[in-house]
């Protein structure tokens, strides 16, 4: 036990220092004022953005739903292809992520302008301008581009660990291949469901750069919202906190009802070999 | 003979560029324990996964009763399989994954109930309903997948070495408790196991199989006393073969004398194979006129029934199983009835088994144990 704990001394120091004490001053400062006397003026405050509060859940509730829909079958066929090429198309996921986050996305704005590529190939085949860029659609697309992977890979890692019998003893007990999915592999799946959802959630409630640069000024997020207080012109880091520290407590509670949905389907526990 | 239920007529499957089985026929009655034995790879599994519609043969027929069910699908076949592993849903308690069939059925709830209570009384596991399969043993686990089987009211049951990932006492209690539940719901059982013990114990036909053909089908007595060929005898139980002459109808040469045989139609100075079960062979002093042949004692293991002891006479290495004990390097006469010598038609397996030179104490263990790899759960 003793090895056990000077193993875990550099993690916990680290801990200490990067997660723990910078909680703790958020907190600290989103309920002092700039002299630092104890005030709820800035948690108050927070009320009057509810309107950003709400475009950024829905906006990042889409973007997770569209990512779900669209990668549940994907992380489903990679599950299903033959190993050799299971790894080949899991690193055609990642792909994407080796290259710069900001890059990508302004590489979007590129392509979404009213002036960029999607329009230009548009009034070349004699089709109408489309106003894409910043627009809330182009968020999403953004968000969904940019977190897709992260829902992919749970969900493929825990398709892959389905044992196939299981799946021969429901078609076995009569289950068509409709039901054996809603019966069978989808409540299997349920561990990777819940943790895809939360690692695309998370960064695209909280997430500015995209809604910045695709968004426009209309589609202001939490994200923008925070960025504004701490290096924008708004500068008022005590208002920025308590926006943070309201934004870790609504995805908190998300979490809580997401992670008490995944213990009502699994009964037992199951997925312990 | 009994009505036939499952009839594979001239199956070919390929499995990964091998051919696996090839004009294989077999006929299953109504109501039948049926075994498939044989080593692993001898195909055994792909028969069973072929009769439960996870494999569609490359060629040939699989008809369930008169009907032809060969493109059918596993979820629409009355046949039901209890997997190696079990393969529980382990999102599902027990209640749940015993009434999985019957819900995708539409069955009504408290006709579920009832037949999942059943079935959970037959396999001993009242009371269990609400855990987790997660939390079972083995033994319960595979009671489980049983009840799961027979809850869909299958014509026929497939299971597949369901008992090999248990432990030999667990295992002797599921064969006779199988037995028991197979004779109480009339149906057919068609088993597949490596265990020669298993497929004796509990069958009523035994096909025995080796190299995807099929080499002898019987009753388990028939298959034990009159083996077909050199595999059969070896695989099942344990023999010595030898090498040889049927002299003409009703006398055989063997170890360089002439037996009485009750063998005949092997045709005159014909080549055969000679089976001699262990347990038939008599000890007798070397001097009697009983011996017929004698040899020097080279190995004795006590096998608390009897004792195993290893003779040679000539260079060929008997065994033997015997109440008497000898010590080794004496010198003994063995003795021999016609019912103990056995004649088969030489095959492409003659030569190749039943005479224990190499036999040794790990040699044997590893024999038993070979196969059988533990296949936690």
């Amino acid at each position: 036990m003793r090895n056990n704990k000077l193993i875990c001394a550099p993690y916990t120091v680290w801990m200490t220092l990067f997660i723990i004490v910078p909680m703790g001053l958020v907190a600290f400062f989103a309920f002092t004022d700039r002299s630092g006397a104890f005030t709820l003026h800035n948690i108050a405050q927070v009320g009057q953005y509810s309107n950003v509060f709400l475009r950024s859940i829905w906006l990042g509730a889409i973007a997770t739903a569209v990512s779900l829909l669209l990668g549940y079958p994907l992380a489903y066929i990679i599950a299903r292809a033959n190993p050799s090429r299971q790894s080949a198309l899991v690193m055609l996921v990642m792909l994407p992520m080796w290259m710069n986050f900001l890059l990508r996305t302004y590489a979007w704005m590129t392509l979404l302008e009213d002036n960029g590529l999607l329009n230009a190939l548009l009034t070349a085949v004699g089709l109408p301008r489309l106003h894409m860029i910043n627009t809330a659609g182009a968020v999403v697309l953004g968000m969904v581009y940019n977190y897709i992977p992260y829902m992919i890979l749970p969900l493929y890692s825990v398709l892959t660990k389905i044992d196939p019998s299981v799946i021969e003893a429901a078609q076995d007990l009569g289950a068509d291949s409709k039901k054996v999915f809603l019966k069978v592999i989808f409540p299997m799946s349920m561990p990777g469901v819940i943790s895809g959802v939360t690692m695309v959630f998370v960064p695209a409630v909280s997430t500015f750069i995209i809604s910045k640069m695709l968004g426009g000024g209309g589609n202001l997020l939490i994200g923008d919202l925070i960025d504004m207080q701490f290096l924008g012109s708004a500068y008022n880091p005590n208002l920025g906190s308590a926006i943070s520290l309201v934004l870790m407590v609504i995805i908190l509670i998300c979490m809580g009802i997401m992670n008490q949905f995944d213990d009502g389907e699994e009964v037992g526990g199951g997925m312990l070999l | 003979m009994l009505k036939p239920i499952i009839t594979l007529k001239d199956i070919a499957v390929t499995l990964g560029g091998e051919q696996v089985l090839k004009n294989f026929n077999l006929t299953i009655g109504d109501g039948e324990f049926v075994t498939l034995l044989g080593p692993s790879g001898c195909g055994k599994t792909t028969v069973l996964r072929t009769i439960g519609g996870f494999i569609t043969p490359d060629a040939g027929d699989v008809f369930f009763g008169e009907q032809k069910i060969t493109d059918v699908p596993p979820h629409k076949r009355a046949v039901n399989t209890i997997f190696q592993k079990y393969a529980l849903f382990p999102h599902l308690n027990v209640y749940e994954n015993i009434a999985f069939g019957m819900r995708i059925k539409g069955k009504k709830e408290d006709e579920i109930r009832r037949t999942v209570n059943e079935m959970l009384h037959m396999v001993n596991l009242d009371g269990m309903a609400r855990r987790g399969v997660g939390s079972l043993s083995g033994g319960q686990q595979q009671r489980v997948a049983i009840a799961r089987a027979l809850a869909n009211e299958p014509k026929v049951l497939l299971l597949d070495e369901p008992l090999s990932a248990l432990d030999l006492k667990l295992r002797k209690d599921m064969q006779s408790e199988l037995k028991k539940i197979q004779q109480a719901v009339g149906i057919t059982f068609v088993f597949v196991t490596h265990d020669q013990e298993e497929a004796l114990s509990m069958s009523d036909t035994v096909v025995v199989m080796d190299k995807g053909q099929i080499q002898q089908i019987g009753t388990p007595i028939d298959v034990y006393n009159e083996p077909k060929n050199a595999f059969v005898a070896d695989f099942i139980g344990e023999s010595n073969i030898l090498d040889g002459t049927m002299v003409e109808d009703y006398l055989v040469e063997v170890a360089g004398q002439r037996f009485k045989s009750l063998d005949s139609g092997f045709g005159t100075m014909a080549p055969v194979d000679v089976v001699i079960r262990p347990e038939d062979i008599d000890i007798v002093p070397t001097a009697s006129s009983a011996a017929h042949v004698a040899g020097v004692v080279t190995s004795v293991t006590f096998k608390g029934v009897h004792y195993e002891i290893i003779v040679d006479v000539d260079g060929f290495k008997w065994m033997i199983q015997t109440t008497d004990s000898a010590k080794v390097g004496d010198r003994i006469g063995l003795a021999l009835t016609p019912d103990d010598i056995h004649v088969m038609a030489r095959s492409e397996y003659s030569g190749k088994f039943g005479d224990y030179s190499s036999f040794s104490e790990e040699m044997g263990m590893a024999r038993l144990s070979s196969g059988k790899e533990a296949d936690d759960a």
